[in-house]
């Protein structure tokens, strides 16, 4: 595909505007700011990609993982402000998950060790990792107040923290792995998955397509459990204090 | 010689001995509010003791400082004659059993609401001591089976008191539990918590908005106003207060 294919692409963009200004569905500051940063962003991760493949650098895939890191905690760590030390803990969990994922597939021969494989599959695993990161934290701080009743219950008998916040906990987890798993059954019969469709259109095997689209499932099977039941244990202990009470209590109860 | 006048903690040998909760100048705050101020009484051992005052009192606070859901901000409490500090807190919310005024039901059976205290123990309620729970609150064995959400108000009171029993706390902490009730309601569990102070020995301390609730049922009774113990003592000083606010209060001037 050449850049004036591309620009010719841009009535796709044309469209939506012309009819938002007819409608006045005022959409089209917005429209033109996602088209701009789309090209913009896309083709800098581009121009990176190449220059890091054919610089063939360990140092430089480190690095790019580390960006990824950032940006996914970055996003991520607003949604859980309410908890203390939220960003070391995204971290921690993201630098996990991806250290796990591509220690399974590298040793085991799964891909081969180069930018190549590395690069991509860390994107959508960390990717990944982050919505559900994501996912979790909303769904878990949800839960956490609109079980407080149960919670104060729960610890007013002699429970422990963890005990108090089991239910929440768990709820949380299975909420926000649920939608990975509903994808994967659904996959394939209305919508091909983007990445299979990218690299059909590039002119790979379909089978090979499939097998590589396969093996991101399963890959994002174990990213969302492992990112929900890492940030959860890691989130809970941080709402009491060591006298066994519940934090926000101190600042919230009313007379 | 209950009460509010006794400024030096420990001056009194027979004051110790008697009290099961004991006070000096305990206050509490929030970073916006202080809620309780400079408390400083005891609660008698063995007997049934009213707090009343206005709503925002602080009177549900007082009774989390005593349970160990929250810690004072500054003073201190002894439960029977040790300091709060010195009990582990699962130690603590067993001894002193609280009843929260939201008489809040686990998901599951009345049974299985009975069992929590237990399991959160790791250990697990025989059949005969459900039934023995559920009759000393004046309920049928067949409760035991019903679903705890499809109960009325009154019986989810029962379970939640009963539920508090199985601990088999010195000190019972009961807010506001027959303030959602009707007459004959609120008259039987009356009746079913003078029964278990005689019973059981177990010192009572009630938080109840009807002021003949206190006169009838009460030894002492303790009024609180803006955080502030303004007056303590057997329980016939509502009928002829000295304190103004505490006059005002018992014409039902203020609420």
């Amino acid at each position: 595909m050449s850049f004036l294919t591309l620009m010719i692409a841009l009535v796709f963009v044309a469209i939506p505007l012309v009819l938002s200004k007819t409608l006045h569905l005022g959409l089209e500051r917005d429209t033109i700011v996602a088209t701009v940063r789309s090209i913009v962003q896309l083709l800098a991760v581009g121009y990176l990609l190449q220059f890091v493949f054919d610089s063939e650098s360990i140092l430089y895939i480190v690095l790019m993982i580390v960006l990824m890191i950032g940006a996914a905690t970055e996003n991520a760590r607003k949604k859980g402000s309410s908890i203390p030390g939220i960003t070391w803990k995204l971290v921690v969990t993201f630098l996990f998950v991806q250290v796990l994922t591509q220690g399974i597939l590298l040793s085991l021969n799964i891909i081969p060790a180069t930018a190549q494989y590395i690069i991509p599959i860390s994107g959508m695993v960390i990717g990944n990792s982050m919505v559900l990161g994501i996912l979790f934290l909303n769904r878990f701080t949800a839960e956490v107040g609109s079980r407080h009743d149960e919670t104060e219950l729960i610890l007013s008998l002699g429970g422990t923290p963890k005990q108090a916040v089991h239910r929440p906990l768990v709820t949380s987890i299975k909420a926000s792995i649920i939608p990975t798993i509903e994808a994967q059954k659904t996959i394939g019969l209305v919508q091909l998955p983007g990445m299979m469709s990218g690299q059909i259109i590039a002119g790979a095997d379909p089978v090979q397509a499939v097998m590589f689209q396969l093996l991101i499932l399963f890959l994002l099977l174990t990213t969302a459990v492992i990112t929900s039941i890492m940030l959860g244990y890691f989130s809970y202990p941080t709402l009491f204090n060591d006298r066994m009470q519940f934090i926000k209590e101190q600042s919230n109860r009313e007379a | 010689m209950v009460g509010s006048g006794l400024n030096a903690k420990g001056s009194d040998s027979m004051m110790e001995d008697e009290a099961a909760i004991q006070f000096h100048e305990v206050s509490f705050a929030t970073k916006e509010l202080t809620i309780l101020e400079s408390i400083t009484g005891f609660f008698v051992r063995g007997e049934i003791t009213t707090l009343v005052g206005p709503s925002g009192a602080g009177k549900s606070t007082l009774f989390r400082l005593c349970n160990g859901l929250l810690s004072a901000s500054s003073g201190d409490i002894w439960i029977d004659g040790v300091m709060i500090g010195d009990y582990e807190p699962v130690q603590l919310r067993r001894e002193v059993g609280i009843v929260l005024q939201s008489a809040t039901m686990m998901t599951g059976t009345v049974r299985d609401n009975l069992e929590l205290p237990r399991a959160l123990q790791g250990e697990s309620l025989t059949d005969d001591e459900a039934e023995e729970y559920i009759e000393v609150v004046g309920l049928g064995k067949e409760f035991l089976t019903r679903n705890s959400h499809d109960l009325s108000g009154g019986q989810k009171q029962r379970v939640s008191i009963a539920r508090t029993l199985v601990n088999r706390p010195k000190i019972l902490l009961l807010d506001e539990i027959t303030s959602s009730l009707d007459r004959v309601s609120t008259q039987e569990i009356e009746e079913l918590i003078v029964h278990i102070n005689q019973c059981y020995k177990t010192t009572v301390i009630w938080i109840t908005h009807h002021l003949d609730q206190a006169l009838q049922i009460g030894a002492y009774t303790w009024v609180m106003i803006d955080g502030e113990l303004v007056e303590s003592g057997p329980s016939n000083l509502l009928r002829n207060p000295e304190n103004e606010d505490v006059r005002r209060f018992v014409k039902g001037e203020v609420e």
